[in-house]
């Protein structure tokens, strides 16, 4: 059984929880363990035999002042999650959430994540999802989303996973953007030993002078592989958008990059950019020059490369 | 004994012999310049010094104290306390402004750090939460990586085009700077095209076509180098006929 207590022992969040403004929902394998709500924010879960289905309502004009904090995942070596999310912020509502994805002794675990997500008129969405993982790699995380900005939404997404060993992981996230809309999709994992790493990331910014950007930062070390698809189309008069994918790769690992850029309307404006390789030798040497190991370099390039902002 | 010793030094790149038997002895506490027309050897002479990747293949002698540099990589002739201030410094994704000053700082409490940023020109209200990557302009980059090498406190000092994207208002910090190196007890070697900043120097040489011709005072050696040794009169300069260097 996974208690509350773990959870948010191994995410470091008891402080942030034990606030009563702070909104929380934490998931021990299929059992809703701890939850508190504020106003303006509805959640409704149902247990199911191997994960949980959640339903989530931010009301109209709601501003959640305090990031929500959601902690899904379970202590045991062994064992599957599935997550149902259906996630409704309604217009002009204001909400963030931080997600803790905790598997801290996984051999054989699964984790899979469907998210229906709809981001109502004039209203804002920041996600923050972070994992935290066993040095065994012994899991497979299957994160899906799909997300829609209603007119004058925003949405933004950070997904990190570059504390202990990937195992496997394949997100696939797709986003469409109504009109006058602003959308960002960030993702950094760092990859070890044979772990496996696929990412898709979809934006379609169908509506006039909606903005999307796709960034992407992977570093893989040993015998990691990487795949990353980043696809951004523009299909609207004022639409823009960027896509940037950079890979640092070390040792026996491999990487593959295919950044994917569609404009379908004159007025529209997409750029890319994609870099895969070696850690930057100018890099490198500057911070040896200042003392520091080739490995100390190393790692200290790489964890700038998969920090943001 | 200087500081650093270097007999008969030489190196090619790419068939080109770039380096060639260059001798150079830097007196410890003092700010030298190194000048020279483009093409002298100036820049790869600093980066044969600092041991970097591709400049490796050297015949002489090189000694930092005594020691030979010679099985050194770029790292151990660091934490000897040699470093190299690049003409174009490298962007650093995620990292701040102030961690990438702590990173090679002998004081890396936050006041330590704060006042080294204040001292090179970066206000630490306004650059303690700018990242130190490409939305640092040239210029500010300059400043970040001389900060960075004020926080190491080394023993010699290399700058490659110091005043290289500066403005004239930064330029005078710049110059600050080295001072402030040269009264921590650094060794400062400067390798310029400018005036200005061949002012800062106590000392030059003048190289051209891979050797140190001369060296002296300032007022010795800049007349050569305002002409830009273009026609250079100098009487050990080097004839270069077909067969090469003479």
């Amino acid at each position: 059984m996974t208690t509350s207590t773990d959870l948010f022992e191994v995410a470091k969040i008891h402080k942030d929880v034990s606030d009563p403004d702070v909104a929380h929902l934490a998931i021990g394998l299929n059992k809703v363990v701890s939850s508190n709500g504020v106003k303006g924010l509805e959640i409704q879960t149902e247990e199911q035999a191997d994960g949980v289905d959640i339903a989530i309502t931010v009301a109209e004009g709601a501003v959640i002042a305090k990031p929500v904090h959601m902690c899904f995942g379970l202590l045991q070596e062994e064992g599957i999650q599935k997550i149902n999310l259906r996630l409704v912020v309604e217009p002009r509502a204001r909400i963030g959430v931080t997600a803790h994805c905790v598997f801290p002794n996984a051999e054989d675990v699964q984790h899979l994540m469907d998210a229906d997500i709809r981001i109502a008129e004039g209203a804002d969405y920041a996600y923050f999802e972070r994992h935290i993982h066993s040095p065994e790699g012994g899991i497979t995380v299957v994160p899906k989303a799909a997300i829609h900005l209603e007119p004058g939404a925003r949405f933004k997404t950070d997904f990190e996973l570059i504390e202990g060993r990937v195992g496997s992981i394949d997100i696939d996230y797709e986003v469409t953007c109504e009109a006058d809309t602003r959308m960002e999709m960030n993702a950094a994992v760092s990859g070890r030993g044979d772990d496996h790493i696929q990412i898709r990331e979809v934006g379609h910014l169908v509506g006039e002078d909606s903005r999307g950007v796709l960034l992407s930062r992977v570093a893989v070390r040993d015998d990691a592989v990487a795949e990353i698809y980043n696809e951004l189309t523009a299909s609207a008069a004022g639409a823009r958008g960027h896509v940037d994918c950079k890979e640092i790769v070390q040792g026996n690992a491999s990487a593959n990059a295919v950044p994917v850029v569609k404009v379908n309307h004159p007025k529209a404006h997409i750029t890319h950019e994609a870099a895969l390789g070696s850690v930057d030798s100018r890099q490198l040497e500057t911070l040896m020059a200042r003392g520091l190991s080739e490995d100390e370099a190393t790692e200290v390039i790489i964890n700038g490369l998969l920090r943001f902002g | 004994m200087g500081l650093l010793e270097i007999e008969n030094l030489h190196l090619r790149l790419n068939g080109s012999h770039i380096l060639n038997g260059l001798d150079l002895d830097l007196w410890e506490g003092h700010v030298h310049a190194v000048v020279g027309p483009n093409g002298a050897g100036k820049s790869t002479l600093a980066s044969t010094i600092m041991g970097l990747e591709g400049y490796r293949h050297y015949t002489g002698e090189m000694r930092f104290e005594g020691t030979s540099l010679a099985d050194l990589g770029v790292d151990e002739r660091a934490r000897l306390g040699m470093t190299l201030g690049w003409q174009e410094p490298a962007r650093f994704e995620g990292l701040k402004v102030p961690e990438f000053v702590r990173l090679a700082a002998r004081d890396k409490r936050d006041n330590a750090v704060r006042d080294v940023m204040a001292h090179t020109g970066l206000d630490p209200d306004r650059y303690w939460d700018r990242a130190a990557d490409k939305t640092l302009s040239g210029g500010e980059r300059k400043k970040l990586e001389l900060a960075s090498i004020v926080a190491m406190q080394p023993r010699l000092v290399m700058l490659d085009e110091p005043d290289s994207g500066i403005d004239v208002e930064s330029l005078a910090r710049i110059g600050e700077a080295i001072r402030l190196l040269k009264d921590g007890g650094a060794t400062v070697v400067l390798i310029t095209h400018s005036a200005e900043v061949l002012d800062w120097a106590e000392h030059a040489f003048l190289m051209c076509c891979g050797r140190i011709l001369d060296k002296g005072s300032i007022e010795k050696i800049s007349p050569y180098f305002k002409d830009r040794c273009i026609p250079c009169d100098h009487p050990n300069r080097p004839t270069i006929s077909e067969g090469g260097l003479s």
